[in-house]
């Protein structure tokens, strides 16, 4: 039960900072990716921000804790796969689906909160294209 | 400060929200804590701990919503696509999340802070691919 709480506290942290972070604004997005218009390097500040929080907290805790989590469990550890085909065709065709509408699926979900058409329009068929994927290709990753 | 207009501190305070939000996730869980992962699982009958998985999205609309009303430029919103860009563009999401195992969440801040080189080439392959697609769409087809 105490592991629910901090997951929801997890939860209300992530919502909170892609909400002020501004990247629940599709146009702001977008311009990060328009490198040869009106570029706005926002989303860089996001990325390094938390990259780096992640990172440095990750890496002292599993100093501090010798590799153990909390509620028993272990802290993941970089287990990077080679790199395959199937990782470069479909980190590409996200990139594809995320630049043409402005969502990833964080931001997506946070916009839920708001009913915001798109995003309603946008997080089923999101859900339809994960099943799509693990129909035809397994749900092992 | 975090009233008035959008700056880079909402930027980096948010980003660093992010990062401690993945952080605890990590620290209770023992998973990497990536959207679209999480948001898969859920699909999967044979997922054991899906509680967690659904709590976690659960809590994330929760704090978008606070921060909506509390942080004027959090409900920023100019939506740039169509009803069909939209359903495309979340279909193609979904699949390519699952194909490339993560998203911006998964392998842009978790893999990578964590050193996994894998996390890097995808995330360099999905902005390059977004950086060429906002070029055919905002620059070519305009």
């Amino acid at each position: 039960m105490n592991r629910l709480i901090y997951i929801f506290i997890a939860g209300v942290l992530f919502g909170l900072g892609l909400a002020i972070s501004g990247m629940t604004d599709p146009t702001r997005v977008i311009a990060f990716l328009d490198i040869a218009g009106n570029w706005d390097p926002s989303l860089m500040f996001v990325m390094g921000g938390a990259l780096g929080t992640y990172a440095l907290c990750m890496k002292f805790t599993r100093k501090i804790r010798c590799g153990k989590g909390m509620c028993d469990t272990v802290l993941p550890s970089a287990e990077s796969d080679p790199v395959s085909r199937r990782l470069l065709i479909g980190s590409a065709l996200f990139g594809v689906g995320w630049a043409l509408a402005g969502f990833c699926p964080g931001p997506a979900l946070a916009n839920l909160a708001a009913f915001r058409t798109e995003a309603l329009i946008f997080v089923p068929l999101m859900l339809l294209g994960m099943s799509i994927a693990h129909c035809l290709f397994g749900s092992d990753q | 400060m975090f009233d008035g207009t959008y700056t880079y501190y909402h930027a980096l305070l948010g980003g660093i929200l992010i990062g401690l939000a993945s952080f605890l996730a990590s620290l209770v869980t023992g998973k990497v804590p990536g959207i679209s992962g999480v948001c898969a699982r859920l699909l999967v009958r044979s997922t054991p701990d899906k509680p967690w998985r659904l709590v976690f999205l659960v809590g994330l609309i929760v704090g978008a919503s606070v921060a909506f009303q509390l942080v004027a430029p959090a409900s920023d919103y100019r939506p740039q696509s169509s009803i069909f860009i939209s359903a495309l563009a979340g279909l193609i999401v979904g699949f390519g999340t699952r194909i490339g195992g993560g998203c911006t969440s998964g392998h842009g801040v978790c893999g990578i802070g964590l050193g996994a080189k894998d996390s890097l080439v995808a995330t360099i392959t999905f902005m390059v691919f977004g950086i060429l697609t906002v070029y055919i769409t905002h620059h070519l087809m305009a």
